[in-house]
């Protein structure tokens, strides 16, 4: 009977899994068929199609586009949230939750809502639209995020190092820069990542707040409409699967080989 | 106030604490809480062709709660959204437990990276390949018609309401299994081997202990998913059809083809009124749910 309940619970689990991974399975067989509709059937093998990223102008420059934005937004929100977890995790001040609340609220914000009400006030006060914009968006929508992953960190930083520190004669920055900020090193990396990996692959306020520059998720979505040269688009889908993935495998295999090498135990890691 | 009393506020935790949280607090002001603001004040303005009619009116409002067509799409925006929450928690479910409970202590990270892969690829993309899959000659219909098991294309996968729900319970699923799965986590196993200490069985253990004990990380994953669906964009707009458009779709139009943006506006502030409402009874509801068991 056990053995039995197990066993249907493991074929749902493949089952789930086929489902989830379905869309990823689709990404590298269309970018090495042989026609520029993205359908089956299948019409044959082809490089043609990284070939073709190479001499895409518009796809270049909108990659370069996105990546900028991603950096900066990265950078930004990054030092916008290690002042309001540091704020939020060691001062009591007045009106904490109504100003923390305010900064916190784009988790639950639709993006469409920010992306329009920010594209009527740049509109209004007659700026133009460029990929300043944009990053004023990504900046708003990944600060949130940036603040819960450095909340945990500092958390977690022992309160007593610092005030060592204090009592043994630095200051409060130095302190900060030579205690504090080495200890949640992981966290700012963390938010760095999460920021940029966030900001490269949004759509919504990057398509309301685009001037004539785009970033790459605006020119993919003009692609969908106009599909000649969509197959290229799932060669670079490709492309960038399989480089985040050596990236992640690569990063944990030097995690294990430094744990191995001081000797500690396991704790959390990808395998 | 003095200079000193100056100094000595900015050294207490008070100013300590309001100096740091200033930076990303005047950007939430300047940049979100300003120009939400401004829609506001924009749904009670009209647009004449080129130029905007500062008077003060309802009449936006009153077109966006009573026009059929805007709430058809508000009641499709929000029946579609509880469907793909419904489905999207009740398949994450399995999931969360497997991993949480059949899988070994040491593999668990394993697994979530597993389930997280598929979701290092761009969201359009993503949605694109759902079309590719459920469309006319997709991998769906393909796979059947060889087999045999229909003899001809199923139309009701691609380009309406089932689609869109398909296609968004596959982009939320993460977001539903995480909260889940953490949840899973930390019940204390201890309390299963004394439920079967005392004699419970399998089913009777998991309906009395595992699931109430869930109970916290399902009503997470339920907001997580429920919220930003509504507003969702690209999936019905790629996938949906006309019959499957949403409210975000409509708000779109308004900003930028229809060129009215204060009846825009109007749309975008009754749909953030009703989430949140829904959202604020849902908390409520799960709360006094969670106090009574507790």
């Amino acid at each position: 009977m056990n053995r039995m309940r197990i066993s249907w619970l493991a074929l749902y689990v493949c089952v789930y899994l086929l489902f989830l991974y379905a869309p990823v399975l689709l990404l590298p067989i269309f970018s090495f068929n042989d026609s520029s509709i993205v359908a089956f059937p299948l019409s044959g093998f082809t490089l043609n199609w990284f070939a073709l990223l190479w001499q895409t102008e518009t796809l270049h420059s909108a990659v370069r586009n996105s990546i900028m934005i991603a950096a900066i937004t990265a950078i930004v929100s990054t030092m916008l949230g290690l002042c309001a977890a540091r704020a939020a995790s060691r001062y009591a001040f007045r009106m904490k939750r109504g100003i923390m609340g305010l900064i916190m609220v784009p988790l639950v914000l639709p993006e469409i809502v920010v992306g329009v009400s920010l594209l009527v006030v740049i509109l209004q006060f007659g700026f133009e639209l460029s990929l300043w914009s944009i990053v004023l968006g990504h900046v708003l929508i990944c600060t949130p995020f940036s603040v819960v992953v450095l909340s945990t960190a500092f958390n977690n930083l022992d309160r007593s190092l610092e005030e060592a520190a204090i009592d043994l004669g630095e200051t409060r920055w130095s302190t900060f820069r030579l205690i504090s900020l080495p200890l949640i090193m992981p966290g700012v990396i963390a938010s760095l990542l999460i920021a940029f990996t966030i900001s490269l692959d949004e759509f919504i306020i990057a398509f309301f707040l685009a001037g004539t520059e785009v970033t790459l998720p605006v020119y993919i979505w003009s692609l969908l409409r106009f599909p000649a040269r969509l197959p290229s688009v799932l060669a670079l889908g490709t492309i960038l699967l399989a480089a985040s993935l050596i990236l992640l495998v690569s990063a944990e295999f030097i995690r294990r080989r430094g744990l191995r090498r001081t000797g500690a135990t396991d704790r959390g890691g990808l395998f | 106030m003095s200079p000193g009393s100056l100094r000595s506020w900015l050294r207490s935790p008070d100013g300590r604490g309001l100096t740091l949280v200033s930076p990303p607090f005047i950007y939430a002001v300047l940049l979100l809480a300003a120009p939400l603001a401004a829609v506001a004040a924009f749904s009670f303005w009209t647009q004449n062709y080129l130029d905007l009619d500062r008077t003060f009116t309802i009449a936006n409002y009153r077109e966006v709660w009573t026009e059929p067509v805007y709430r058809v799409l508000m009641l499709r925006s929000l029946t579609v959204s509880a469907l793909v929450t419904a489905v999207t928690v009740a398949l994450a479910f399995p999931i969360a437990y497997f991993v949480s409970f059949r899988v070994e202590p040491a593999r668990k990270p394993l697994w979530i990276f597993l389930i997280t892969i598929p979701f290092w690829t761009s969201y359009l993309m993503r949605i694109f390949l759902w079309k590719v899959i459920l469309g006319y000659n997709g991998v769906v219909n393909g796979s059947l018609l060889q087999l045999g098991i229909i003899s001809e294309p199923l139309n009701f996968i691609l380009y309406n309401v089932n689609a869109v729900v398909i296609t968004l319970s596959h982009a939320w699923a993460p977001f539903a299994i995480l909260p889940i799965f953490v949840a899973l986590e930390k019940i204390d196993r201890s309390l299963l081997e004394a439920a079967t200490d005392l004699g419970d069985g399998p089913l009777q253990r998991f309906f009395s202990i595992t699931l109430p004990l869930a109970f916290p990380g399902i009503f997470a994953a339920a907001l997580i998913v429920f919220i930003p669906t509504v507003g969702d964009y690209v999936t019905p707009r790629l996938v949906g059809g006309p019959s499957g458009l949403m409210i975000s779709n409509m708000i779109e139009l308004q900003f930028k083809k229809a060129n009215n943006p204060p009846l825009g506006a109007a749309l975008a502030v009754s749909a953030m009124f009703i989430v949140t409402a829904i959202s604020l009874i849902f908390v409520r509801i799960s709360r006094r749910y969670l106090r009574e068991r507790a």
